[in-house]
């Protein structure tokens, strides 16, 4: 029999499993809270902003951003593999917990999820819109064509970018539906009316809950969840290696996929943090997401930033000990001192500093510090990647061709625009979509709630 | 019992099968009539079918072709002679716009000329050509510069109509006894001289006063005071082993820069088995192209420069035994170069820029001591091109101003923007009665004048050239005049009553004078048609003898040279640019967004400050200064700028000549002041103070450092003679070091390769604009240059090294690298850009979706992209903007559309023209067949093109010296061009 002794019990207050339901379930049944409404206005304005935005992009060129012929690439990109990292904790952490047979992850994996899916789908508007004719987009599918057949190039990593992004964006989404399947089935069942039953119960598959369909319900997530594995590693060596096979100082370093895969890691556990706090906050779930699950992600953000922090100081000692005079010079004088010291030390203060104050009990047990120290990590992880993409570039080989780069209202407006979208994304899933894998967490109630335990002994 | 098998409860019981269509009917039908009532049954037949298809099609193909727009293609109905559509003609001809001269062959495509090429017959150029020559199509094409009709009044009006007036007034200027002046840069063409005669036969009271905005007047007057002879000599720069240039910019816009740099080139080349080059020492307070490539270069301020001069004089004079004069101290020590001067005597040459009749008397002395007249500098084929007296100019002012003047002609001129006292010009133009301009494109004085009779465009008209003492050029129309213009000189012809036209005087004029001096052709016919081909006709250099000094010039021009220097005081320097020259081109917009050789700012002039001064002030880039209380610039720091002096372009501030010339800069003509006579390129200034301000200049280049990289090579010249592969040491080891684990490229057939001579590339520019021309590079404005948007597919790289007081200036003209392991290549998600069998770097533009990654990973940044659409859009008004303005694009070359990238292709088109040419004459392509825009430009000869697997081109004899190396070679990108190391000219002590 599972017994949990050395962790505590995953669920707190004495909950039947009608209870479960009927807490997680509310949400979607009450009306739309003020701040729900309030978040929501802002968010949409915030997309509409980056419609705008997109608008500009798309109908005068990218001329409108500020990328030049020396950095081609900016703003976009950084957002790009910003979004794409994050978008990696939803599936990392669903997928390795439950192979690892974490139950604790049962409570957090649905909200992880939709953050996936929604970041990633964020993620992919940036490398449709940074083409400069994002109508021939189709040009980079691989399909037999009247063009001779014309096929793409399959050496290039924007290739095995393309085809890994959609395979993830299909796959996690996919295990992120089909896990929600009972629970949409549960809520046909509770709804009273006849349109949110018919809505519902055409998303619920009709699942009537049998054995069988339980068993295969389980056989498919680990299938899913085997692939999404090998996905969630690939997609972000993958986009790494966008980098990792050019030829500029500062990219073409081998240590890129594993440090990106970390990195997506870490960013995306801590906006799975940010988004906990911020459900059981608002939705009164604390017994469901408690302080321990909390601790849980804390411990984890804890260990990646010492990988991240030895990472950065691979890159560092690399650069010298490789003694390529290219890579000395983006490493020492345009990161740790130079024209963007502020982007490089504000990744280190971030990523490898404050995180380290988790070490300590009493910071992971105070809310408010890891909300701020989630945030903190996020900001760190989008100056990684200013750090990667724009300094390398600003000064390469000849110095001639050195530049500046600071973006335009436009090219901000897209990443505000995405953010609005995340946003509003995340809150149509408070909204219409039960928040905590409520099935899931039924599996883990009895031999982990505090009163049954008890009651045993 | 037989079983029963059954299907059917039906047929088990023999209940008769329930079937709704008559079997027994049906059978008694054949297929088809069964199959034609099936279909006659159903609701859509085949008719309908067709029906609806018929009306589908028809929406469709109506409703789509309405879109688009209908464009005609009328063909010849008779085939005009010679020309083909599709294929290129070249006539000879001839740029000279008063100021600049250039022998020229004009591509010439379905009618319309879109190149100009140096015509490598011509002696003076030898093909070769400057940024300004290439631009100068362009202005054929300028829809809102150009007038277009005959004005009265700024009115439209006829050509019978204005002849008329203008012939009334004429009579009545010459009857009222006042002057009637034609105004005029240098005139060279012999024809249009002796036309002017006959027009002042016509109207007695004529005169023609030339005025050259940026003059030689004191070269003509010292020439005039210590020989009798007012010539501008024909200096040999090839000759002399040592030169000193006081403020001459002979490789940028002194005098005749083409024909100069092509000079000084020879004397610098070290290919050919050459074991030495010429030694050049520069005096000068701004960094100018030929500061930029002096072995020993000193800035002093234009008042030390009389101080140096009379020191190096009577050092020469010492050493030679001539007369010495008493001299200021020198601020720079002059003792070692005259060492240098004396022990190449006879093989030296000292110039001067300077335009003050007394300095250049003392240079003529010093020439005259070193024994230079007749080896490096000669007297007999003068150079025509500067014939202007400032001091006539001066007078013209003050008659007009006393009222003296009935009637004046500006032909060229354009003295409202470019003469200093702009005020009493204006006062005195507002006294001359009869005002006249014969401006092709609009000007500040033809604004002013009241009658205009627009002058045909150069590649429009006939003319000839004497651009050298017997030596001739023929300039002839490649275009019928677009606008309802008039050649100048047939304006001239009719009011002189004459019934010839131009064409026809001047082929009178080569009949009687020239003919008779050649006895090649037998006929006049003949000898004017092979001219006219060739466009020179080049008679032996004269024999000549030196005549005596006149050692009293020298007497008074050594007193006469103390200038009252105010010490302390701020020199302003006023120079020519590369792009602009005296500002006549300053509205066409490739000249406008050609970025200076020096500063690397394009679309302004501005203040060069020296670096010192901006620490001391504490003003950075772009900071507006207030000069003199005068004037507002913005501040650029120019490393070399000498100290105490402030160095501002002329040919900015345009004001009513068109949308790209106008209100951009400041004009500092009006700054200049005859002095003796001569107008003089610097004033001594009172304050210049920072008003706070900042003003955004557009740079192509922002960091001036190599960073200690291996970029530019470069060695001292006694340290080649020892190794040749001295600073170049490294490429041995990366080609030791060349290993891939990847199957190489094999060029069977061609492998194009570019070589350039670092040490011949003077970094004039020429190639960057041949390249625009030739391959329709968009112009894209300030704004987005200053956001290193710059489309140009050639840059030169300028690097500073050692002090910023004085550094050591590098040029290096950077284009695709056509790398055959080219990083660019592999990114590409769509394979828009691949490698060809000829080892050429190909871009697909209709394939690329502009993910940039390439232009991120070329380590070049060559690359450019579509940031807009930069064709046909209104907020990229320049030339591609109109139908006459994309005239000048070359059909051979796609413009690009916006969100692709683009890049130097080699000018693959010429090379497949080359190509197709060779095998339809069937022979094989001759290595120098093949010239990319920017090696047929290239004045110096810098830059070499050919086959790499033909071992004896000059090419793979290029790749295979020791000088040559690979841009960036450790990125083991194998790129196919070759660079070759800078040799100096720096040896301390050396007596060559």
């Amino acid at each position: 029999m599972y017994k949990a002794e050395v962790r505590g019990p995953l669920i707190l207050g004495n909950k039947d499993y009608s209870q479960i339901t009927r807490d997680i379930i509310a949400p979607i049944d009450a009306r739309a809270p003020i701040w729900w409404k309030v978040a929501m206005g802002i968010s949409l304005m915030a997309a509409a902003w980056g419609m705008v935005a997109l608008y500009m992009t798309v109908r005068y060129g990218l001329g409108t951003w500020a990328v030049n012929n020396s950095v081609a690439w900016g703003w976009e990109i950084i957002n790009f593999v910003w979004w794409i990292g994050i978008g990696h904790a939803g599936t990392a952490f669903s997928i390795f917990l439950l192979i690892l047979r974490q139950k604790w992850r049962t409570s957090i994996n649905r909200a992880a999820e939709a953050m996936t899916v929604f970041a990633v789908m964020c993620a992919a508007i940036f490398p449709a819109i940074h083409m400069g004719r994002v109508w021939l987009a189709f040009y980079i599918f691989p399909y037999p064509n009247t063009r001779g057949s014309l096929w793409v190039n399959f050496n290039s990593p924007l290739f095995w970018d393309f085809i890994a992004i959609s395979a993830y964006l299909l796959i996690s989404a996919s295990f992120w539906y089909f896990g929600m399947v009972p629970d949409f089935a549960s809520i046909r069942d509770k709804a009273k009316s006849k349109v949110k039953k018919a809505v519902y119960g055409l998303l619920a598959f009709g699942w009537t809950g049998s054995s069988k369909e339980w068993l295969r319900y389980e056989g498919l997530s680990y299938i899913l969840g085997g692939i999404a594995a090998v996905l969630v590693v690939s997609v972000h060596s993958i986009v790494s290696t966008d980098f990792a096979s050019s030829v500029i100082p500062g990219w073409h370093t081998t240590l890129f996929p594993p440090y990106f895969v970390v990195g997506a890691i870490f960013s995306g556990f801590a906006m799975v943090m940010t988004l906990m706090i911020v459900i059981r906050k608002f939705y009164k779930l604390e017994q469901y997401v408690t302080d321990a699950h909390l601790n849980a992600i804390a411990r984890i953000l804890v260990f990646i930033s010492l990988i991240m922090g030895s990472s950065y100081a691979t890159e560092v000692f690399m650069a010298w000990y490789g003694g390529n005079e290219y890579e000395m010079f983006t490493f020492f004088h345009n990161r740790i001192t130079g024209t963007y010291t502020f982007m490089f030390w504000a990744m280190i203060t971030c990523n490898a500093v404050i995180p380290q104050l988790m070490w300590s009990k009493k910071v992971r047990n105070n809310i408010t510090a890891l909300f701020i120290i989630s945030l903190v990590i996020n900001v760190g992880m989008w100056y990684e990647r200013y750090n990667i993409v724009v300094t390398s570039l600003a000064k390469d080989y000849l110095p001639s061709s050195w530049t500046l780069y600071s973006p335009t209202w436009v090219e901000i407006g897209i990443y505000i625009g995405t953010l609005g979208i995340f946003i509003t994304g995340v809150l149509l899933f408070f909204r219409f979509i039960p928040m905590i894998a409520i099935s899931e967490v039924k599996s883990v109630l009895k031999p982990t709630s505090i009163t049954k335990y008890t009651k045993k002994h | 019992m037989e079983k029963k098998y059954w299907k059917s409860l039906e047929e088990r019981n023999d209940l008769p099968v329930e079937n709704p269509g008559s079997r027994d009917e049906d059978a008694s039908k054949s297929l088809l009539e069964l199959i034609n009532e099936e279909i006659a049954n159903k609701p859509s037949s085949r008719r309908s079918f067709l029906k609806l298809a018929g009306f589908s099609f028809a929406t469709a193909a109506i409703a789509t072709s309405c879109k688009n727009p209908v464009n005609t293609a009328i063909p010849f109905l008779n085939k005009p002679e010679e020309v083909t559509p599709g294929m290129a003609n070249y006539y000879a001809s001839t740029y000279f716009d008063g100021h600049d001269f250039c022998s020229i062959l004009v591509k010439v495509r379905d009618g319309r000329p879109i190149k100009i090429e140096g015509n490598d017959l011509s002696s003076f150029n030898k093909g070769g050509t400057s940024a300004r020559v290439q631009g100068s199509v362009m202005s054929l094409y300028d829809d809102g510069g150009r007038i277009k009709n005959p004005l009265i009044g700024g009115l439209d009006t006829s050509w019978e109509m204005i002849d008329q007036k203008i012939l009334t007034k004429l009579t009545a200027a010459a009857a009222s006894g006042k002057a009637i002046v034609i105004l005029t840069p240098t005139v060279v063409s012999p024809t249009t001289r002796q036309l002017f005669t006959e027009f002042i036969a016509k109207y007695p009271g004529t005169k023609v006063v030339t005025y050259d905005p940026v003059s030689a007047s004191a070269i003509l007057q010292a020439n005039k005071d210590c020989f009798g002879l007012q010539v501008v000599p024909d200096y040999h720069i090839e000759k002399a082993d040592v030169l000193v240039s006081f403020d001459a910019d002979f490789l940028g816009t002194w005098l005749s820069p083409v024909e100069y740099t092509r000079r000084w080139a020879e004397g610098r080349r070290l290919t050919d088995n050459k074991k030495n080059i010429s030694e050049l020492y520069v005096f000068e307070s701004g960094m100018s192209l030929t500061g930029a490539n002096a072995d020993k270069r000193f800035a002093i301020k234009p008042s030390q420069q009389v101080a140096v001069i009379l020191n190096l004089y009577n050092e020469i004079a010492v050493a030679s035994g001539g007369k010495t004069y008493p001299a200021p101290v020198s601020t720079v020590s002059v003792k070692e170069l005259a060492v240098k001067l004396m022990a190449a005597k006879g093989k030296s040459l000292v110039i001067s820029g300077i335009n003050d009749a007394a300095i250049q008397v003392v240079v003529n002395a010093i020439n005259m001591h070193l024994g230079n007249f007749g080896t490096t500098i000669d007297l007999g084929t003068t150079l025509n091109l500067r014939q202007g007296f400032d001091q006539d100019m001066e007078n013209l002012v003050t008659e007009m101003n006393a009222g003296n003047v009935g009637a004046i002609f500006f032909y060229n001129s354009n003295p409202v923007y470019n003469y200093g006292d702009v005020t009493r010009f204006r006062e005195g133009l507002k006294k001359v009665p009869f005002t006249l301009s014969f401006a092709t494109a609009r000007d500040e004085t033809t604004k002013l004048c009241g009658y205009v009779c627009p002058d045909h465009h150069y590649l429009e008209s006939w003319n000839d050239a004497e651009p050298k003492k017997d030596q001739f050029t023929l300039q002839q129309p490649t275009i019928r005049n677009i606008f309802n213009t008039r050649q100048v000189q047939d304006s001239l012809l009719k009011w002189s009553g004459s019934t010839l036209d131009y064409h026809a005087a001047i082929q009178k004029y080569w009949e009687t004078s020239l003919y008779g001096k050649q006895s090649k052709y037998g006929s006049f016919r003949d000898f004017w048609n092979h001219s006219l081909q060739e466009g020179v006709f080049e008679l032996p250099n004269p024999a000549w003898t030196l005549p005596e000094f006149n050692s009293t010039a020298l007497d008074t021009a050594a007193t006469k040279t103390h200038p009252a220097t105010k010490s302390g005081a701020t020199e302003l320097v006023f120079y020519e640019t590369i792009a602009l020259g005296n500002g006549y081109h300053a509205n066409n917009p490739w000249m406008m967004e050609m970025p200076d050789p020096i500063s690397k700012v394009c679309w302004d002039n501005f203040a060069a400050i020296p670096p010192k001064m901006a620490e001391r002030d504490g003003i950075q880039n772009g900071d507006v200064l207030y000069i003199d209380e005068r004037i507002e610039l913005p501040a650029f720091i120019q490393p070399g700028q000498a100290e105490g002096t402030i160095g501002i372009a002329y040919g900015y501030g345009r004001s009513e000549t068109g949308k790209v010339a106008d209100g951009t800069g400041k004009n500092v003509f009006h700054f200049m002041k005859a002095e003796n006579g001569f107008r003089k390129n610097s004033i001594s200034v009172g304050t210049v103070r920072s008003i706070g301000n900042q003003y955004k200049l557009a740079s192509t280049q922002m960091h001036h450092s190599m960073e200690n990289r291996p970029i530019v090579r470069e060695t001292n010249l006694s340290e080649w003679q020892k190794k040749p592969n001295a600073g170049n040491e490294i490429h041995e080891e990366y080609e030791k070091q060349k290993f891939t684990l990847y199957k190489e490229f094999i060029f069977a057939g061609h492998h194009w390769g570019l070589g350039i001579d670092l040490n011949t590339c003077s970094g004039c520019s020429a190639c960057v604009i041949g390249c625009q021309a030739e391959n329709n590079v968009a112009v894209v404005g300030k704004e987005q240059v200053a956001m290193t948007r710059i489309m140009h597919w050639i840059r030169i790289d300028r690097y500073y090294s050692e002090d910023p007081q004085n550094p050591s200036v590098y040029f290096q003209p950077v284009m695709c690298q056509q790398c055959d392991n080219a990083p660019c290549e592999n990114v590409c998600p769509v394979s828009a850009t691949n490698h060809s069998n000829e080892g050429l770097n190909q871009m697909a533009y209709n394939r690329c979706i502009g993910t940039k990654y390439c232009i991120n990973n070329c380590p070049y940044k060559v690359r450019r992209f579509n940031w807009y659409r930069y064709a046909t859009n209104e907020a990229f008004d320049y030339n591609m903007n109109s139908d006459l303005g994309r005239m000048v694009l070359n059909p051979d070359v796609t413009v690009r559309e916006r969100g692709v990238v683009e890049k130097c292709s080699f000018c693959v088109q010429r090379i497949q023209e080359k190509k197709l040419l060779a095998k339809l004459e069937n022979r094989e392509l001759r290595d120098g067949d093949i010239l990319p825009a920017c090696v047929q430009a290239c004045p110096a000869g810098a830059m070499v093109f050919g086959d790499l697997n033909d071992p004896e081109s000059r090419i793979s004899k290029l790749f295979n010296n020791e000088r040559t190396y690979h841009l960036l070679e450790d990125v083991h990108t194998l790129p196919s061009v070759g660079y070759m190391t800078k040799v100096r000219n720096r040896d301390e002590g050396k007596v060559s």
